[in-house]
């Protein structure tokens, strides 16, 4: 019984969706599910959040090694969503809102969530992704070396579309004759990596979209007719 | 005294490479050496269709980005939103991130307050202009836009109802907007808009991407997408159309962020091809050291 009804829920819910595609009368019907969605997904995340802190309180607990990490995350986390749900400094914008200091949006300018925003969060992951640059150079130099015959397809490849995607790809085009008046410059590796990416990797990506497609398909039918529970943990 | 050489570039440590790759793109940006490029056709059919769109036109901006990939599409979507501006379009921000918002908010704070709040006739929030904040609910939260906007967001980002808005009259879902403008991060984003919206309600849609996301969605262009403008590359691109027909005051290089980031990523990618090829020389080198020492 445990397991049935949410089999059912998510089978007549599942069919819903796909008759509702084709069928207008259906839309309202299909957006109260919507709806439903939105609440349960916001309900998950609230279980990811108590989650995270189960699995860091643990950790702090246990003294793991790296525990000082788990402290850093949970006093973020709490400081974090005490900021956003006390509304520290917001002020009301609109005329529809009531006059109190907590009646505008969390994420107002000048409010504290702002401030976190702006001045923690954002140079954060900037600097991570932009960490990328260095890891990836010292790669280039260490490990993409022509040491076999896929190594070497790969790299001229990488090479050809590299010099390609920039601007001194013109350099290719020095050793040919002026083209006539009006007609484009014509630049043989830009010509060589545009080939490349509307011939293989267009190919290559949309075989492996569709492939994907029809993997989501089955899977899709697996979970519709019920003969597919892993969603719902457990051993089935 | 090769041999010495060779020796000493194999057990190179990895942090003059850093230093190296710090230099390539920190000169350029303290130099304020740029660079420009040659428009391509996937980014030209956007700026056409912005172009071919009478005045007033509703545009849906959809900016799925954090500061993550910030650097790439930032740029960009300042770009889409004064080309926007000039050609005196409305539009509808949205982000289907939890973290976009304040992209939005900085794009309208960027573009226009600063280049369309004032003059003889002002961008108005509410009437030329609406920010409708974000969305939960990932690829779901699309198809509620593509049913019914209001059921979606009843309230813009500042808590006014929709139905007070002027801009709001007439729109009841993304069927009534002229074209969705996307920038795209990853997921939820351009591949979700296409499937969701675009596609399903036949409303034409272009994606500006970062680099490494276009391969995901070259697929879809030209038949599903419109426009694509990929990467710092591709927003250069949008500056230089946008430069060369409105020279005043889109020709500035204060108005071309794209443009002064591109020289920082040609010097980088520079770096990268002359790093590829020493790293390779001095793979064949070992290699030939062995064959005359095995």
């Amino acid at each position: 019984m445990s397991k049935t009804v949410p089999v059912l829920i998510a089978s007549l819910v599942g069919c819903l969706m796909i008759v509702a595609y084709f069928s207008p009368p259906l839309l309202p019907a299909r957006q109260i599910a919507e709806d439903w969605f939105t609440i349960v997904a916001t309900i998950a995340m609230l279980l990811g959040g108590a989650n995270l802190c189960l699995h860091h309180v643990k950790k702090i607990s246990d003294q793991e090694a790296g525990w000082g990490f788990s402290a850093v995350t949970l006093l973020s986390f709490f400081i974090t969503i005490a900021v956003g749900i006390l509304k520290v400094g917001v002020v009301p914008e609109s005329e529809q809102q009531v006059k109190f200091a907590w009646s505008g949006p969390f994420q107002q300018e000048g409010s504290g969530f702002w401030w976190i925003y702006q001045y923690l969060f954002s140079p954060i992951v900037s600097t991570m992704f932009a960490l990328l640059a260095f890891y990836v150079a010292s790669a280039a130099f260490r490990a993409f070396r022509a040491k076999n015959v896929e190594a070497i397809l790969l790299l001229v490849t990488a090479l050809i579309v590299l010099v390609g995607q920039t601007r001194d790809r013109e350099i290719t085009s020095m050793f040919l004759p002026p083209p006539a008046e009006g007609v484009p410059t014509f630049i043989p590796i830009a010509f060589v990596t545009n080939f490349i990416r509307e011939t293989f990797v267009t190919a290559g990506q949309r075989a492996i979209m569709i492939g994907i497609a029809l993997g989501v398909v089955a899977t899709s039918l697996r979970i519709l007719l019920g003969l597919d529970r892993s969603y719902l943990g457990g051993d089935e | 005294m090769t041999s010495r050489l060779l020796d000493k570039l194999n057990m190179l440590d990895r942090r003059w490479i850093f230093l190296a790759m710090a230099m390539a793109v920190l000169a350029p940006i303290l130099l304020q050496i740029g660079s420009d490029e040659t428009p391509s056709p996937p980014t030209i059919k956007l700026f056409d269709e912005i172009e071919r769109l009478p005045e007033g036109s509703r545009i849906l901006m959809a900016m799925d980005f954090d500061p993550t990939s910030a650097a790439e599409l930032y740029p960009m979507a300042l770009a889409f939103t004064r080309h926007c501006g000039v050609r005196r379009h409305k539009l509808f921000f949205v982000t289907i991130w939890p973290t976009g918002k304040p992209m939005i908010e900085s794009t309208i704070k960027g573009v226009i307050q600063a280049d369309f709040g004032s003059g003889d006739r002002p961008y108005v929030y509410g009437v030329d202009y609406v920010n409708l904040g974000y969305l939960a609910g990932d690829a779901v939260a699309i198809s509620q836009m593509s049913s019914d906007i209001r059921k979606a967001r009843p309230q813009d980002a500042r808590g006014t109802n929709l139905d007070q808005l002027p801009i709001m009259t007439g729109v009841t879902s993304v069927k009534d907007m002229a074209l969705i403008v996307n920038a795209s991060a990853g997921f939820p984003g351009g591949k979700e808009w296409v499937q969701y919206a675009a596609t399903p309600q036949n409303i034409p849609i272009a994606v500006g991407c970062t680099g490494v996301q276009s391969t995901q969605l070259f697929p879809y262009y030209p038949d599903q997408l419109l426009g694509l403008v990929t990467g710092i590359r591709g927003a250069i691109e949008y500056e230089t159309m946008l430069a060369a027909k409105y020279p005043n005051p889109y020709a500035d290089r204060s108005k071309r962020p794209a443009f002064l980031r591109g020289g920082a990523q040609r010097w980088a990618h520079r770096l990268m091809i002359g790093l590829i090829v020493l790293g390779n020389g001095i793979h064949l080198a070992n290699r030939y050291r062995r064959t005359l020492h095995p």
